[in-house]
């Protein structure tokens, strides 16, 4: 191994400035992540690869020798965890938690380390650093050989896609540098990785805290006759991956800086292109070709994946930001469902039927989780039924988006087949999914249009469809104040019918409880029959406590403008709970109920509600006074 | 064609730039006048080429910046078209907060802290670009690309989103806004070799030149004006310094040096063994006090 860069430049009369700099330009980059339990000694390993390479400088060297005095746990020695263990709050519990980037260079390569923390709850850090790496180095350590951890590891990383796994057994130093040991280890992990499809790994044994085998050859292992760990990642190829793939590039950004050009911005996902070649626009499948690569420093007659380029078209294609350039002669799918495994990362657990957003590329949508089959256990690699996804845990699902996009297979374009879920309340990042397949359901079954159309159908009832949602408390009299409404709406001539909560959970809902993710299904199925009611020319009354702000809006985006009427039954938890008509908030303050909205379940008040009512200060009969008049005020009734 | 590492920092960093002027309103690039601000400057200039940047730069003045460059600032603005704003804590201003007097804390909480904040509540700005990078200090390690604040400016550490692959999430509330850092993932030495190949102008303080320069509590502090307050013992010289970083020029250790090119400069980088923070008195106060900085607003 040749000493790093700093050193070898020491030397002046070995090369000269130029000569160095030359070098520089033609360096490459590897991103790797390190995978490994707190005991593993991965931030020692990271120090370490710092310190090897000359990354400390004086001042940071001598706080790190004042650190390791006060919170080292390596006696007098230098604790290079310290170097890396980042935010005050970790320093002080002693474990890092989250994903940190680290940098440092060799003579071919700069390289950029996620390190990510190893414990169970931490599934969310490792697959976040993971989605970015070419490269994962996975902690063993030598006295303990493959545990648990090793294998979720090594699971989430071929997962994600990581095609370079180096296996670091480390603490050879305290097993006596036995390669029995180190032996009987690998054949330990190649059983199991042969398991998961994980064909090609390196093992190399390594003593982080004295620094064998990690930037230079130990003279502990003379039995080891295979590269340093060093040596390893500044020679593998992981260039030749992304580049051999399908030309595929996510338009960022339309460049429109006068009328005569339009420029297409986006980051080359895969792939390569020249000029002249022949391009797809998706969805949407618009054909045309390559006129122009531009960049600041003048036309490039091609461009490669990695690069960030403004291209423009032979032919004036209205393409706009989130479509999807393409060669022609492999298309993604496009598809408004997919089959996708989905990694969960928020402490809000996913609930299937809510709506989220999706990102995708440059695009973004609206997508609902249809089905969630089963769940996969990370230390075992079982499958489990699974109603509803926790933080951290990983499932296989379906999804439905509002429109049809452009989708790869994960395993055959990360870039194009990745994906975030942000949730549409908090805007958090709640989970990443990859792509399975596209499904091509939703091909076959084709949506019948009707001659017989809503308007067709209000018209023969003289009147305009739509429903009144009714939300709020248990016992704060949505029931009774919707069914004093529909007698007046009735008694007008109208034609009107009820989906009230309870009687809907004794048939069409029986299956299902209270649990958050059957509420939301609860909720599903009724905005469902609402709108298939309104489509049949009817005024439908709606009441459902309906405790979340997501599913209200899911049964809101399911109407047209100006037909879902939120009714807000507003009333204290304290007066609800002394009506107690059915009794319930006795039982749930008992315990013998649980899950029940203003105990132990959140109801969110709703932020702009067409119409809101206070129980609290007014009757039902006033209630439904007030409602009626608004109702008229907006237009959707006369004369009643 | 395999790319270079900086061809691929590169390439990042445009991606980053792009996606907040697509998905934000109102962004700004705060703009400090130093190496790092220089680089996120031409890539934003490549990124929408043949256009020009769609956002305005943003400088933060403390009224305590090297006279060079204010002078740089105006220039580089000037030639490059691109509008300029520049804001002053009128508060501080009033009440004369002088690092001399005051401390490099109040000082800079003051004029950079409380001033930025003004200056993104005054125009309403939703995004801010800034040129951190993650390998200045250890809690920029751990700080996201695109990294969300509170309606009072507030980062939490431990609410930060995930960001993987390529993809940013940069939805936000009325009033929250988002710092996005599109050097992240460079290093000092990336930034001066992308300078040195792209030919990218910087501040003339960063070469060594002969300039006046005090000795004090072991920094070489340059006098840029006359507002140093002389004590008994200062004595005055002419020594032949050069800067690694940029900040207010009382708070900005000078170093002694021959390194008057590009190619000397970093020469003398791969020869040194001295971190680039350390010569700024605001990272010492305390343990872990850029973390406490940035919870409180700070870029």
């Amino acid at each position: 191994m040749r000493p790093l860069e700093m050193q070898t430049f020491a030397q002046p009369h070995v090369r000269t400035l130029e000569d160095y700099l030359a070098a520089l330009e033609r360096k490459s980059l590897l991103r790797f992540i390190t995978c490994g339990s707190v005991d593993d000694g991965k931030s020692t390993l990271i120090g370490r690869l710092l310190y090897d390479s000359k990354m400390i400088c004086d001042d940071q060297l001598a706080a790190l020798k004042s650190d390791s005095k006060r919170h080292g746990t390596n006696g007098a020695r230098l604790d290079f965890a310290l170097l890396v263990d980042g935010l005050a709050a970790e320093r002080e519990q002693g474990i890092t938690i989250d994903v940190a980037y680290r940098y440092f260079a060799t003579e071919r390569r700069k390289f950029i380390v996620a390190d990510t923390p190893g414990h169970e709850q931490y599934t969310r850090n490792m697959i976040t650093g993971a989605s970015t790496a070419d490269a994962a180095v996975i902690l063993i350590d030598a006295c303990h050989g493959v545990q648990t951890q090793t294998r979720r590891h090594s699971y989430l990383a071929s997962l994600i896609g990581i095609r370079h796994i180096v296996l670091a057994i480390n603490k050879m130093d305290l097993v006596g540098y036995s390669k029995a040991t180190f032996d009987a280890i690998v054949a330990d992990y190649r059983a199991f990785a042969d398991g998961i499809g994980l064909a090609n790994f390196v093992a190399i044994p390594i003593a982080a805290r004295d620094g064998d085998n990690v930037a230079f050859a130990s003279a502990h292992m003379p039995w080891y006759e295979g590269a340093t760990l060093i040596e390893h990642l500044d020679t593998v190829d992981v260039d030749i991956d992304r580049a051999t793939l399908p030309f595929r590039m996510c338009v960022q950004w339309v460049n429109r800086p006068n009328a005569s050009f339009r420029g297409f911005c986006g980051t080359i996902a895969s792939g390569a292109l020249r000029r002249g070649d022949p391009v797809f626009v998706l969805p949407g499948k618009r054909q045309s070709r390559i006129a122009r690569i531009v960049t600041h420093d003048g036309d490039q007659n091609e461009a490669v994946a990695g690069q960030s380029v403004t291209l423009t078209l032979e032919d004036e294609i209205d393409a706009s930001r989130g479509d999807v350039f393409c060669a022609g002669s492999a298309l993604p799918g496009v598809a408004d469902q997919i089959e996708a495994t989905i990694v969960w990362m928020a402490d809000e657990p996913m609930l299937p039927g809510r709506p989220y957003w999706l990102k995708i590329g440059a695009k973004q949508v609206v997508a609902t989780i249809t089905a969630l089959k089963h769940s996969v256990n990370v230390n075992t690699l079982e499958q489990v039924a699974a109603k509803t996804l926790e933080l951290n845990a990983i499932g296989i699902c379906n999804l439905k988006f509002d429109q049809a996009i452009p989708v790869d297979a994960y395993a055959a374009n990360a870039e194009t087949g990745g994906f975030i879920l942000i949730d549409r309340m908090t805007n958090a990042t709640v989970g990443a999914g990859l792509t399975r397949f596209p499904l091509r359901r939703s091909r076959n079954i084709h949506w019948h249009s009707v001659d017989v159309t809503k308007r067709a159908r209000a018209e023969l009832k003289t009147q305009k469809p739509f429903v009144l949602w009714f939300t709020g408390l248990s016992g704060a009299g949505k029931s009774t104040i919707a069914n004093l409404v529909e007698k007046r709406l009735h008694a007008a001539g109208r034609h009107t019918t009820m989906l009230d909560g309870d009687n809907v959970r004794h048939g069409l809902n029986k299956d299902l409880g209270f649990t958050d993710a059957d509420r939301v299904e609860n909720l599903r199925r009724a905005a469902e029959v609402a709108k298939l009611m309104v489509d049949a020319g009817l005024i439908v009354m709606a009441s459902f406590i309906s405790p979340f702000e997501s599913e209200r809006r899911m049964a809101r985006d399911l109407f047209e403008p100006g037909e879902f009427i939120e009714i807000f039954v507003d009333t204290t938890l304290a007066a609800a709970e002394a009506r107690d008509p059915k009794q319930l908030y006795a039982k749930a303050r008992r315990g013998e109920l649980t899950n029940f909205t203003g105990v132990d379940s959140p109801y969110e008040r709703p932020a702009n509600p067409e119409i809101a009512v206070d129980t609290s200060a007014m009757t039902a009969d006033a209630a439904s006074e007030a409602i009626i008049a608004r109702l008229s005020a907006l237009g959707l009734i006369h004369e009643v | 064609m395999r790319l270079s590492h900086l061809q691929r920092l590169e390439a990042e960093s445009i991606h980053i730039i792009r996606e907040v002027v697509a998905e934000c309103d109102n962004p700004v690039m705060l703009y400090s006048i130093g190496k790092d601000s220089a680089v996120m400057l031409h890539l934003a200039i490549k990124a929408f080429y043949p256009a020009k940047p769609p956002f305005p730069l943003l400088h933060v003045d403390t009224t305590w910046k090297f006279k060079e460059m204010i002078a740089f600032r105006d220039k580089t603005a000037r030639e490059l078209g691109l509008e300029l704003l520049i804001h002053i804590n009128p508060e501080g201003l009033a009440a004369g907060i002088n690092p001399f007097v005051h401390g490099s804390a109040i000082h800079t909480d003051v004029m950079k802290t409380q001033g930025l904040k003004q200056a993104l509540d005054k125009w309403k700005f939703d995004a801010a670009f800034g040129g951190a990078r993650r390998d200045e200090e250890k809690s920029r390690a751990k700080e996201r690309i695109f990294s969300f604040r509170s309606t009072e400016h507030r980062w939490d550490p431990k609410q930060q989103r995930p960001e993987l692959w390529h993809l940013y999430n940069a939805r936000k509330h009325q009033g929250e806004s988002i710092r996005v850092f599109p050097l992240s993932n460079w290093t000092e030495l990336d930034v001066w070799q992308y300078i040195y190949q792209e030919g990218i102008p910087v501040v003339p303080l960063y070469f060594a030149a002969r300039r006046p320069v005090i000795e004090r509590d072991g920094m070489l502090m340059m006098l840029d004006d006359d507002r140093v307050p002389i004590r008994a013992g200062d004595s005055g010289q002419i020594k032949k310094v050069r800067f690694r970083t940029l900040g207010c020029y009382p708070l900005t250790g000078a170093i002694e040096s021959e390194a008057d090119t590009i190619e000397a400069v970093i020469e003398e980088m791969l020869a040194t063994t001295m971190s680039e923070r350390q010569g700024r008195v605001i990272d010492r106060d305390a343990t872990a006090s850029m973390e406490k900085k940035k919870q409180e607003g700070y870029f």
